[in-house]
């Protein structure tokens, strides 16, 4: 097993692997954000638990920043041996009579949510940290009051910051339509289910990134 | 509909070792009835008659069965039609006054020998890492019917078994793959009784070959399937996925 990594179809699957756990993820933190939508109360309690509860925050979490980093590390790897694998291009090459943008695209829209990422972390992810292990702030609160809808509020007053992430939304929509189906691929499952599949993954790729975008727009005009 | 003339834009190289070039040459009346490589033939022998070195390129059954002609023509392996090689391309799928751009099948696992003609020796050193059944044939021959198949794995098997290795898979592919030639050649024998005895050496030393020959990493674009003049399945792909990771894990 630890040979797997060295060939190219276990390079593949773990890639896979990590994408499946990642729009596992997303989806999760889909649904947590949008009861910010419905309920402050109920966004409050969900983010708290999330943020103090051990198994999250020691195993999940964890597990989480491995999958991340596994993901766009393996994918830049995978990017240069692939480029290496042919040293002269074509004169004329019509890669859209064959296959669709996004698929050939990966690297570039994986770059730019990888550039959200990192903001989004400094954003929410490093300031968290901060409060919770640097300041050893565990309550969750300010001045009396869960503190989570309200920062969540304020982050998305400026329109740039929603600007930029309704565009990082954008690349993961790209990122994803592609991405969803090839990962059941790489693990295999190419049967008679993958044409529902197909059907599956463009509801979540289109549906999932839109519905980021309408909370981060939700917030920036109801406050 | 009257005849073509065409621009002809072709990668010429000396050898191995030339660094090559796009070389603009002009072809007229070219009928639409004309295979691609009639055409090219005609450029040839419009060469051979001005004393030039005709332009070197694969070729050998001209009817889609051997594998052997190869040609990325205007952006596409085997060009713009469907489910045809190079040799059953016809000149009617172009235009009169058309550019046609023709350059040879590319990866760094396919180096070119001269002009258009590429090595594709890789793909058969794949197959013999294990592309095969070893059956021992030495007078006691078992009737091919004696092991019951399934229908429909008989199918599946036969699909695969289409493949001709031409290398149009790995010319298309954006990361030069080689895994729906190797995905097919995997599936021929993993879907068939006869194949089951070899099948966990069998996916590893060829997938193992496979990485040595210096093909890219898949990305699951679903070029080579379109591509493909035989039509093989992404299918055989994530077949041969599961196969290799039933594999690696029984070591």
């Amino acid at each position: 097993m630890s040979g797997l990594l060295k060939s190219s179809i276990g390079r593949k699957f773990a890639m896979a692997l990590s994408a499946l756990f990642l729009m596992f993820f997303l989806l999760q933190h889909f649904a947590i954000n949008i009861l910010s939508v419905f309920s402050a109360d109920a966004f409050n309690e969900a983010s708290h638990f999330m943020g103090t509860f051990w198994a999250v925050q020691y195993l999940l979490q964890p597990v989480l920043i491995f999958g991340v980093v596994f993901h766009f590390v393996m994918g830049f790897v995978l990017e240069i041996k692939n480029k290496q694998a042919r040293q002269v291009s074509y004169a004329k090459n019509n890669g859209a009579a064959n296959s669709s943008w996004m698929s050939r695209n990966m690297i570039y829209s994986g770059l730019f949510i990888l550039i959200f990422i990192v903001i989004h972390f400094i954003d929410f992810w490093i300031p968290e940290l901060n409060v919770k292990y640097i300041q050893g702030d565990m309550s969750g609160l300010h001045n009396g009051e869960f503190r989570y809808f309200h920062e969540l509020q304020e982050k998305f007053l400026p329109m740039w910051r929603v600007a930029l992430y309704c565009l990082g939304f954008v690349f993961l929509a790209l990122h994803l339509l592609h991405g969803f189906n090839s990962a059941f691929q790489s693990v295999g499952a190419n049967n008679k289910y993958t044409k529902g599949l197909k059907g599956i993954s463009k509801v979540y790729a289109i549906g999932l990134p839109l519905g980021f975008i309408f909370i981060a727009l939700f917030h920036h005009f109801n406050h | 509909m009257g005849s073509m003339n065409l621009t002809l834009k072709i990668w010429r190289q000396k050898n191995a070792n030339d660094k090559g070039k796009m070389v603009d040459y002009k072809v007229n009346d070219i009928s639409p009835d004309m295979s691609f490589l009639e055409m090219l033939d005609v450029l040839n022998e419009q060469l051979i008659n001005n004393g030039d070195e005709p332009v070197a390129f694969d070729h050998d059954c001209r009817e889609g069965i051997c594998g052997m002609c190869s040609l990325y023509i205007n952006g596409e392996a085997h060009g713009p039609d469907r489910e045809v090689t190079t040799c059953q391309l016809h000149m009617r799928m172009f235009k009169d006054g058309d550019t046609i751009f023709i350059e040879p099948f590319r990866a760094k696992a396919f180096p070119v020998v001269k002009d258009l003609i590429v090595d594709r020796s890789s793909f058969d050193r794949i197959q013999h890492a294990g592309g095969f059944i070893s059956v021992n044939t030495s007078g006691n021959t078992i009737d091919a019917n004696a092991t019951p198949v399934n229908k429909a794995d008989a199918d599946k098997a036969f699909e695969a078994a289409t493949c001709i290795g031409c290398g149009a898979c790995v010319a298309t592919c954006k990361n030069s793959s080689a895994m729906l030639f190797v995905g097919a050649k995997v599936s021929q024998f993993a879907l068939l009784p006869q194949g089951q005895v070899e099948a966990t050496d069998r996916v590893l030393n060829m997938v193992k070959q496979m990485d040595e020959e210096g093909f890219g990493n898949c990305t699951n674009t679903g070029a080579c399937e379109v591509e493909c003049p035989k039509g093989i399945s992404l299918e055989n792909i994530a077949r041969m996925n599961t196969e290799f990771l039933k594999a690696s894990l029984k070591g």
